[in-house]
């Protein structure tokens, strides 16, 4: 028989294991629906740096023979996914966004990407994103923007624009993103879809190109807050190779969302952060955000108000911290050893520091020269103490702030971003606007406790997606699933379905 | 408080091994400045009792145990390698010393 | 650069009267860990370029550092012998600067929380009258950190790094172990200055080896001094301005390094210059040291805790069981040594500058007398190694093998000389002592009746010589000894030789 049109794509992830596994679908069958649909949507949308088909149709076939054979690897056997491009792949090109990593291609893989390969998962491509996750719009991609498949003049979010779109526009169930101050949540709200950032350490970096060390989290980027917690708990646990990984079980995330889709949230208490919320904040994303709230109270939340009075100060520190690690993890970027090399104009036999400076001119754009220089001022010498010294006391204070929050509720919400998806090149050149984005997301990763995203409807005034961010306490993720599943459930219930079957079709949307 | 000159980002380009030109000089110290400025808010915010957090979760002692595991063939390793000479990276002449 | 290589240094005397000069060494020791600092690559030397590396050690985007918990180890031993504090809570941090040997532009070091400060190491050094005398040398701190790759210079005249084309790097190196320890400054040692440096780094090694951390060899690289040094006004509280010369490879190049550098100190201070603050180069084949780099912006290291590891926090107990696997102190070890021993301190100092502690302590263990076991290492066994140019141990005798022909000289079976043939033997691979003996009839003769044939001959030989001893002069009896050990071609103990010789002339 003829494959449906859509091919079954826009079921969740699930769905599609469970057809798996009934033998309604093949692997290969779900994998080249999902070609097929890349090949008609994403010359609109952008979402995908590089595909493989040809080896995710392996991975398929194989999944197909492993099951055959009654032998899967893993609940998600044969589910195709997406890989921001930030994450190495052995043999798939990584380029981070960025003309300076043009072409290579990793000789080794990720935990995470070792942990999907080995799970049957078939690797569809890797996603755009911001240059090295330095951005909230994926603008900064040195090979062009993703487009948000609600409207294709806004920005995807980011940095993880791509995996968000690739998701949002069915071009993939599911995908891996990465959350540095809101990478994963922030794309996720203002798609329409799902994003996670663990608690610091739950999943392994190693392999992440690092943009902040202490703040970077790989996370699921998904449809359903069940097929997170699917993901998660697919690619987490403790792994040898990351020092800061934690060596305790971040679990049960499957059992909490499942329990969560009751709807029932009694004895659940909700704190919602003053200083999240209000003034400044898109009437429209504020008014999903207290509609979503209202529903929690009507399941049997409680909803109290919740003060963190140095999260004002977060966005600050923030932006020195990450700025400051990422000039160190970029200096790698020389032309010695891999990547770009460009030879100076105008000099003869140049020098090795001649060529690391014209490389480094050429190879990298402006947001990543500009984050480069403020964190080499804010290491240097004379500087350390006010800037880099103090921003990490900042965290700790942050930290101190979620503790005390977390002695009077089980998690705390607020927006996810303060505004739907803005309009393309609308904030390119005023980095100060952009970086405000981050604002509700960047909190948690300063603390490292888990987040998530789920959508809470359209704003009134655009029609675009808002998000609703849950904050749990670190290692408690599970509270995190719960309490996003009801919503999820809560909403779906309001709206008749999916957020998504509201977003264009984009059939024929290629140019 | 923070001002940051034309000269300075010139010095921090430099240490950050970047050829900025001109106009980008004139582009960024501008925003550089702006950014600067906003993120000095935080001086004063913590006190010296205050200790500062460089890891979000308070763990220590990670040792791995002093045993060979194999890692990337000579090919391998310069797989990516923009020139490569005797199985070794080929680099432009090198000024200055050792460290 | 300068034109430094023509200065005319000021002689060492007179540098002394007008300054006081202030030393700092730096010593970088690569440990014999089965794996890399960070990466479980293999931690040795000598591999195909390119071959012991990981994504880790090769710097490649995304891969992260693992810190080797047995470096960690050696690291707090060698701390705990230099009398250091171990730190209850450190972390690493990275030093960043750009050279195309270090993978990541950054160096995993670590900066203001070393693994062990202020310690110490008492340095002996000899005095002006043969007597041995101990200089405090207080320890800054020891830190861990990694080592970065290997450049061939290519093009050019020297395959230097000066002059060259293009360069070809190898990381195999990138990422081994490596101990840097730092000393305060060390005032006070006037014209020992040069000597005190030399001794320390000596000493510091030969603690490393006794340690088992390291094969801390300077020839290998696997040991490296960085001499600072600085000249105050003589008298003079304040430290004057510093140089560090680096690519000192012999302990005997530390002691010239500082003679250089005093000499040439105090020429440009004395030409009402100011000294730069700079790193120098040590020219072995030449004895002088050259301009390096300024250390200007360079110096801008933007340290900041390494966010990829979590802190050290080594546990009391931990400490303590290693405080307990120290071996004894060298420096200490010979003091008692030397007083179990009875040697003066002109003959310790003469078997530690042979190498010949360890073969003599076995010797003696073995049953031999002290006296007898240093004659036998330092004046048979240390010719024979230096004539071989070989260490001391290498030379082909046994400690064990050296009581047993002093136990056969003893016994009279073999006299001193014969003993000599006996170590040709044992060198040879003839068998044991005893053996060879047999073998090569080397026992010495004790038939009172062949003897006393030899001696009657040689005193019918020498009637004038016999005529003297017969009026006393017993001095004179040499003669007929030497005639008569030459007749039973040294085969005879010469003690039983003499007393015959005075019995029949008595």
């Amino acid at each position: 028989m003829s494959a449906p049109s859509t091919g079954g794509i826009r079921r969740t992830a699930a769905e599609m294991a469970a057809a798996l596994a009934d033998g309604s679908t093949t692997s290969v069958e779900l994998t080249q629906a999902h070609l097929d649909r890349i090949a008609e949507v994403d010359g609109a949308v952008h979402a995908f740096l590089h595909v493989d088909p040809e080896g995710a149709l392996a991975a398929a076939a194989r999944s197909d023979e492993r099951r055959a054979e009654g032998a899967t690897a893993s609940a998600l056997d044969g589910v195709p996914i997406a890989v921001k491009d930030v994450l190495a792949t052995e043999g798939l090109p990584t380029t981070c966004g960025s003309r300076i990593l043009e072409g290579w291609i990793p000789p080794y893989d990720a935990t995470v990407v070792a942990r999907i390969k080995a799970a049957g998962l078939p690797i569809l491509g890797k996603t755009n994103m911001d240059e090295f996750a330095m951005g909230s719009s994926t603008e900064h991609s040195a090979y062009g923007p993703t487009h948000n498949p609600w409207d294709l003049d806004r920005i995807p979010g980011g940095s993880g624009g791509g995996s968000a779109a690739a998701v949002a526009a069915f071009e993939a169930p599911l995908a891996l993103g990465t959350d540095t101050g809101g990478s994963i949540r922030q794309p996720g709200a203002v798609t329409g879809t799902v994003g996670v950032k663990p608690t610091y350490g739950a999943v392994s970096r190693y392999g992440l190109v690092a943009l902040a060390n202490s703040l970077d989290q790989v996370g699921p980027v998904t449809r359903t807050v069940l097929d997170a917690a699917l993901l998660q708990e697919l690619v987490g646990g403790h792994d040898p190779r990351d020092s800061t990984s934690v060596d305790q079980p971040v679990g049960g995330l499957v059992e909490a969302a499942r329990r969560g889709a009751d709807g029932d949230m009694s004895g659940v208490r909700v704190g919602v952060i003053t200083e999240l919320a209000g003034d400044g904040w898109q009437p429209g994303v504020m008014a999903r955000f207290r509609e979503s709230l209202d529903l929690l109270v009507d399941a049997g939340a409680e909803v109290v108000e919740v003060s963190c009075p140095h999260f004002v100060h977060a966005l600050a520190a923030y932006y020195l911290i990450l700025p400051a690690e990422a000039s160190s993890n970029l200096a790698k970027f020389d032309a010695m050893r891999y990547g770009l090399r460009v030879l100076p104009e105008g000099i003869d036999s140049p020098s090795a520091e001649e060529v690391m400076r014209a490389t480094r001119d050429a190879g990298f754009g402006d947001e990543v020269k500009r984050r480069i220089i403020l964190g080499t001022y804010a290491l240097s010498s004379g500087y350390y103490d006010a800037y880099y010294g103090q921003a990490g006391k900042v965290r700790t204070l942050i930290a101190r702030d979620f503790d005390a929050a977390f002695e009077d509720v089980d998690v705390l919400a607020s927006p996810t971003a303060p505004t739907t998806a803005f309009r393309l090149g609308e904030k390119l050149d005023d980095p100060l606007a952009m970086y405000l984005n981050d604002l509700a997301t960047i909190p948690a990763n300063l603390a490292g406790v888990p987040g998530i995203s789920v959508p809470s409807g359209l704003a009134d005034e655009d029609q675009l997606p808002a998000g609703f961010q849950i904050l749990a306490p670190a290692l408690a993720d599970e509270r995190c699933y719960r309490v996003g599943a009801a919503l999820e459930t809560l909403l779906e219930k309001k709206w008749g379905g999916p957020i998504l079957d509201r977003a264009p079709g984009l059939e024929g949307a290629a140019r | 408080m923070p001002e940051i000159t034309r000269d300075e980002v010139a010095h921090l380009a430099m240490l950050a091994r970047i050829d900025l030109d001109d106009a980008e000089l004139d582009h960024l110290a501008p925003q550089l400045s702006v950014i600067l400025e906003s993120v000095a808010s935080i001086a004063g915010v913590a006190g010296d009792d205050v200790p500062a957090t460089s890891h979000p979760l308070p763990m220590t002692n990670v040792f791995r145990d002093d045993v060979v595991v194999p890692g990337l063939t000579a090919e391998q390793a310069l797989s990516g390698a923009p020139a490569s000479e005797q199985d070794r990276f080929a680099v432009p002449r090198i000024l200055g010393d050792e460290q | 650069m300068s034109t430094d290589t023509d200065v005319t240094l000021v002689p060492f005397d007179d540098v002394l009267a007008a300054y006081d000069p202030a030393l700092g060494l730096e010593v970088h020791v690569e440990l014999n860990t089965n794996t890399k600092m960070f990466c479980g690559c293999p931690a040795v030397f000598g591999g195909d370029p390119n071959t012991q590396v990981c994504p880790t050690c090769l710097g490649l985007p995304g891969a992260m550092p693992v810190v080797n918990g047995k470096a960690v180890e050696s690291a707090i031993r060698i701390g705990l012998a230099l009398n250091c504090e171990i730190a209850e809570w450190c972390r690493f941090a990275r030093k960043n600067y750009f050279y195309p040997d270090m993978p990541k532009n950054f160096q995993t070091s670590q900066y203001d929380e070393p693994i062990a400060f202020d310690g110490w190491m008492d340095v002996s050094i000899p005095g002006d009258d043969g007597e041995v005398e101990t200089f405090r040398v207080e320890i800054e701190r020891a830190h861990m950190e990694e080592d970065t790759g290997k450049s061939l210079h290519v093009g050019g005249a020297t395959g230097r790094i000066h002059g060259a084309d293009y360069s070809l790097v190898d990381y195999n190196r990138a990422g081994i172990p490596l101990i840097e320890i730092v000393t305060k400054p060390i005032v006070g040692a006037g014209e020992k200055a040069p000597l005190v440096a030399r001794e320390y780094v000596k000493q510091l090694r030969d603690l490393i080896v006794a340690l088992g951390v390291s094969e801390a060899r300077m020839d290998q690289g696997n040991l490296r001094a960085d001499v600072n040094l600085s000249l105050a006004p003589r008298g003079s509280d304040v430290l004057g301005t510093r140089t560090e010369t680096k690519n000192v490879n012999s302990f005997r190049s530390v002691e010239r390094a500082v003679r250089y550098e005093m000499g040439r100190h105090a020429a440009v201070l004395n030409a009402g210059d100011s000294i730069l603050q700079e790193t120098r180069h040590w020219h072995e084949d030449t004895g002088i040291t050259t301009s390096g780099r300024e250390k200007s912006d360079a110096e801008d290291y933007r340290y900041f805790p390494e966010p990829d590891l979590v802190p050290v926090a080594p546990s009391r107990e931990w400490v303590e069981e290693l405080r307990a696997t120290l071996p004894e102190n060298p420096t200490q070890k010979r003091a008692r040594l030397q007083a179990e021993w009875g040697y003066t301190d002109l003959e310790m100092r003469d078997v530690v500058a042979a190498g010949a502690v360890e073969p003599i302590e076995a010797t003696v263990a073995a049953g031999t007398t002290p006296q007898a076991a240093r004659k036998w290492w330092l004046a048979e066994l240390a010719r024979r190694a230096n004539d071989a140019g070989v260490e001391l141990t290498e030379v082909g005798v046994t400690p064990q093998q050296v009581a047993d022909v002093q136990a056969l000289v003893e016994a009279g079976t073999i006299n001193d000389k014969l003993a000599r043939q006996v170590f040709d033997g044992l060198i040879a691979g003839e068998g044991t002592a005893a053996e060879i003996v047999e073998a090569r009839g080397l026992a010495v003769v004790s038939d009172d009746g062949a003897l006393g044939a030899a001696v009657d001959a040689a005193i019918e030989a020498n009637p004038d010589v016999a005529a003297k001893i017969r009026d006393g002069k017993h001095a004179a009896a040499g003669a007929l000894i030497g005639a008569v050990m030459k007749e039973m071609r040294g085969q005879a103990d010469a003690a039983r030789v003499r007393e015959l010789i005075l019995e029949k002339l008595a």
